[in-house]
């Protein structure tokens, strides 16, 4: 069984945001880094397929040097292996290009599993793994909450979380992608152990013509989505945003105040 | 790149990130009822064994983790997370009473002791201050009298971080009358018939660190538990200090960048006269000189253990780091206290638990006083 971990490192929650100077996204240099939260749970549960039917566990995360510290990390917890889409020609791909190149690299080393974390913590578009599928043309579910291999008859059932607390149960044909919701599992820790056996562990560079990819069919480039600007919200200026101070009786009746009289929507 | 990058391995922040996970998890969101209590879970020596973090800074020949000063100091980083530095410390005593045992090198005591300490097994502790001696460590007056077999101990300890549940204690008693040369470590089961240990001391700070007093009459401890020969005391004492006192650096500037956090998320957030506090110039500035010093500090911390870890003889430095760290850790905290008002005055906030924890730093693993004493002598003043 091979399951394909993605991850992708984002600022780390604790991290104390700046925008960069053309507030175009936020400031990177002196930041603190982790892996996107629910990509951990991703990657706990790709780890206990391993523990439960034997096979690998590949790391795949795309993006620039620092990256190798959290492929560290996950290699740390107890991955076999990673693959870094280590390309300054990526710099700038959306959500559909990274899509495309990942889809490629996937499909290059080959897997049963693929799994992906619901959504990212800095973007939060949840379109990666869906769009992956397509692109390896397997069946995917969304937003699990528990997997269960069948390697005998090669399936995997996927309970997937919807409203008001109830599941949906789904049984797909491997190979499939799956992506998890945050809590499925508790994450164990990357051990003193893991972290010093992690350093022997391979990462292997992929640029985009290792792909068989053109200049033009990745990064910015090739994306039809950029962002034009990032902000605080900021506090005060009417219709932007408010924060109620002093006590929390009077801050959630001043709350429910606006929301009747303002917001019009109690 | 950031002030402290230089310094750093993408090891060594996982390994400051296995701690802090596991201290966001295990410690932190029950800090306040532990320091309330006086103690922890005793299952908590296991967690963390599990994961690897009572290891750090022992070799894997001896079930550790591997790693050295820096590591330490990553674990520390981490660890104080937990919001509680009496948990840290007292977890970490084994941090102090190893090293002794596991430089002597004698396998058997390595395998009885050594091993289920880092397993999470047993608890250890360092007995070496008396209700007489502290930093005149010379002035010890515990005895160890052999007779056959057996050494017989007599005395008592103080102030013994962990000692209330310690199963094991590496202590330090005279075998001999010369100052120096008559002082031994045992290696004392506290199960031993004769060991008495007090109910907990009552501190000014590390509330959820157990503190105890523990009395030795008859003791019989087999020769075989005798740490390193008759007079070996001394040298491993001396070569234990530097691990000690360097931790307690350690302790020391993240008490004081925690501080640092707080003060400046709460000047940010306080109104008077209209604006946040942070905004006034005067408070603006206090936060600046802790920063700075905090800044300082750390830096003169990982220097020191960088170069410890390259093998140098660094005990002028390691003292001089310590006392910098230690005074940066009581100032800092002691300014945030002062942002936060009377709030900083009240048991709710972290950064009266952090100032009072911040007491102990100059004080323990050698006083500051001390510490100028061995920093003049190596200067030769």
């Amino acid at each position: 069984m091979k399951v394909v971990i993605c991850i992708k490192q984002v600022a780390d929650k604790d991290a104390r945001l700046k925008i960069n100077g053309a507030a175009t996204w936020i400031e990177e240099s002196e930041l603190a880094w982790a892996i996107n939260e629910a990509d951990l749970f991703a990657l706990e549960e790709g780890l206990r397929l391993k523990e439960k039917h034997g096979g690998e566990v590949v790391l795949l995360s795309m993006g620039p040097a620092r990256t190798q510290e959290a492929l560290r990390k996950a290699l740390a917890m107890g991955a076999d292996r990673a693959l870094h889409l280590d390309d300054p020609a990526f710099e700038g791909s959306d959500v559909a290009t990274a899509a495309r190149i990942i889809a490629k690299a996937i499909a290059r080393d080959g897997f049963d599993l693929a799994l992906f974390g619901v959504q990212s913590d800095d973007l939060g578009s949840a379109q990666l793994a869906p769009r992956v599928a397509e692109h390896l043309g397997v069946p995917h579910a969304a937003i699990a909450m528990g997997i269960a291999v069948d390697a005998g008859s090669g399936t995997v059932t996927v309970k997937r979380e919807l409203d008001a607390g109830t599941l949906e149960v789904v049984a797909l044909n491997l190979p499939a992608v799956v992506s998890v919701q945050l809590g499925m599992n508790e994450v164990r820790y990357a051990s003193l152990k893991g972290i010093m056996a992690a350093k022997k562990k391979p990462i292997a560079a992929i640029k985009a013509a290792d792909l068989g990819l053109s200049a033009a069919q990745v990064g910015a480039a090739a994306s039809r989505t950029q962002i034009l600007k990032v902000g605080f919200p900021s506090a005060g200026e009417k219709g932007k945003a408010e924060i109620f101070g002093g006590p929390p009786a009077q801050a959630v009746a001043a709350l429910i105040e606006k929301l009747r009289k303002e917001a019009k929507v109690l | 790149m950031g002030f402290f990058d230089n310094f750093l391995d993408d090891e060594m922040r996982l390994i400051r990130d296995t701690c802090k996970t596991f201290a966001e998890r295990e410690i932190a969101p029950f800090a306040d009822d532990w320091e309330r209590n006086g103690t922890f879970p005793r299952e908590l020596y296991k967690k963390a064994a599990a994961a690897g973090i009572l290891g750090v800074g022992f070799a894997a020949s001896v079930g550790g983790s591997g790693g050295g000063a820096m590591q330490m100091l990553m674990m520390i980083e981490g660890m104080m997370r937990g919001r509680s530095t009496g948990v840290a410390v007292s977890l970490g005593s084994l941090g102090i009473a190893l090293p002794p045992i596991i430089a002597a090198g004698d396998r058997a005591l390595i395998d009885r002791y050594a091993r289920p300490v880092l397993a999470g097994e047993m608890i250890a502790a360092l007995a070496i201050t008396e209700p007489g001696a502290g930093s005149d460590v010379a002035g010890i007056r515990t005895s160890a009298h052999r007779d056959g077999d057996e050494y017989v101990v007599n005395g008592s300890k103080m102030f013994i971080t962990s000692g209330v549940r310690a199963d094991l204690l590496t202590t330090l008693v005279r075998t001999g009358d010369d100052p120096h040369g008559g002082v031994s470590f045992l290696a004392i089961e506290t199960s031993s018939p004769g060991v008495q240990v007090s109910r907990p001391l009552e501190k000014h700070g590390w509330c959820a660190s157990d503190t105890a007093e523990i009395f030795f009459q008859n003791v019989r401890v087999p020769a075989a538990n005798l740490i390193g020969g008759e007079g070996a005391g001394f040298p491993l004492l001396m070569r234990n200090f530097q691990s000690e006192r360097l931790a307690l650096a350690g302790y020391g500037y993240v008490t004081a960048e925690l501080a640092l956090e707080e003060a400046r998320r709460y000047a940010a957030e306080r109104m008077a006269f209209g604006r946040p506090i942070g905004k006034f110039q005067t408070t603006r500035h206090k936060i600046v000189d802790m920063a700075t010093r905090t800044v300082a500090a750390k830096t003169m911390v990982y220097q020191v253990a960088s170069r410890l870890d390259a093998g140098e003889y660094c005990v002028r430095e390691v003292s001089m780091a310590k006392n910098v760290a230690a005074e940066t850790a009581v100032s800092v905290s002691y300014d945030a206290v002062q942002i936060f008002g009377g709030l900083g005055y009240m048991r709710e906030t972290f950064v009266e638990r952090l100032s009072r924890d911040a007491r102990i730093l100059p004080i323990g693993g050698g006083t500051q006083e001390i510490m100028k004493e061995i920093i003049a002598k190596a200067m030769g003043l």
